[in-house]
């Protein structure tokens, strides 16, 4: 599993870090090593293992006095339904809450194998992941306008109550960020923050090596450089739970934006 | 001898000054968040949605120029 960053320990690091770190090798030994089947590709499929079986064995036999997994797993989806569908829907909201809390977990835990050791590396830190989960968003709060009110969702979302004279720019300016920036925001967002986590762990790792090979000067620096990858995968957990948690919040306001009635 | 050299690509530079705007935007989220809840503590929960929504709104801003240093890092520089 540990691919990629094995060449670390060699003399000669490489030391800025480029995209390329993203591209990982294939890991399946036999066969022609092409891009099929990589860390990436792994970790995604046990993310989604992962939640079934997790949420499978957390509900197979359910209690009124839960026990530790039950908790677990009954908490993160009361989070989900309570502090994001109900809060920002509304009391429909409730419908929503499967599949945002499914959208809240495996955000969770895509993101989370960025700081897990040995793993390293999110793979949302491919923008492809973050994109099918925006187009997802975006078709979804698309069809709810359309199916709440039908061809007014057009009215409602592109034209503002304003007065007529400044609607040609405002008409436009509301198309281009309802419909184009919004899923757009939402992949780039998650994706950038994943991928400059990524790069900043690599930077003061990487660097840190860089300093020990340098000379006898720098080389205490590294012990710092090090202590900051530390201090930094502390700070990467943070953004991973706050990114998981404003990506559903924002597919939320999404959909609240579609059902509700008029401006 | 040289002591010191700078190598690399002036978009770290150019990434910098971009990044002041959401800087400042973000900075003026959180502030204006800790302002309403030192005014009215028991509306912390009804603003807070509100609080990561403006945040993550701002901050696409940041990453979007940590996105576009990278498309473009192959883009031909005309002179």
């Amino acid at each position: 599993m540990v691919t990629g960053q094995t060449t670390v320990l060699a003399v000669d690091v490489p030391f800025p870090p480029s995209v390329e770190d993203f591209y990982l090798p294939s890991i399946v030994p036999w066969g022609e090593h092409g891009v099929w089947f990589t860390k990436i590709t792994l970790l995604l499929w046990l993310s989604v293992a992962i939640l079934i079986i997790f949420f499978l064995v957390a509900y197979r036999k359910p209690k009124l006095v839960p026990d530790k997994k039950q908790w677990l797993a009954e908490s993160i989806y009361g989070f989900v339904r309570n502090n994001i569908a109900v809060d920002m829907i509304g009391k429909e909201g409730v419908k929503f809450a499967p599949y945002l809390a499914s959208l809240f977990c495996f955000i969770f835990v895509m993101n989370l194998w960025g700081i897990i050791p040995f793993a390293q590396i999110s793979p949302n830190s491919h923008i492809a992941f973050p994109m099918i989960l925006a187009v997802i968003s975006w078709v979804m709060f698309i069809y709810l306008g359309f199916s709440r009110h039908g061809i007014k969702y057009i009215k409602m979302a592109l034209v503002p109550p304003a007065p007529w004279f400044i609607l040609p720019i405002l008409v436009p300016i509301e198309f281009f960020s309802n419909f184009i920036v919004r899923p757009f925001s939402l992949a780039v967002r998650l994706f950038a923050n994943m991928f400059a986590g990524h790069m900043l762990l690599l930077v003061f790792t990487l660097g840190g090596f860089a300093m020990i090979n340098a000379n006898a000067l720098l080389a205490p620096i590294s012990l710092l450089s090090w202590l900051m990858t530390i201090a930094l995968t502390f700070l990467d957990f943070a953004i991973i739970a706050l990114q998981a948690y404003v990506f559903t919040v924002l597919t939320a306001s999404y959909i609240q934006g579609s059902l509700a009635e008029g401006h | 001898m040289t002591l010191a050299e700078v190598v690399g690509s002036t978009a770290a530079i150019g990434y910098g000054l971009a990044a002041i705007g959401p800087g400042v935007g973000v900075g003026l989220v959180f502030a204006a968040y800790i302002q309403s809840t030192a005014r009215q503590p028991e509306s912390a929960r009804i603003t807070q949605p509100f609080l990561w929504i403006g945040f993550a709104v701002v901050e696409v801003l940041a990453l979007l120029g940590i996105a576009f240093g990278f498309i473009w890092a192959g883009a031909p520089v005309t002179p």
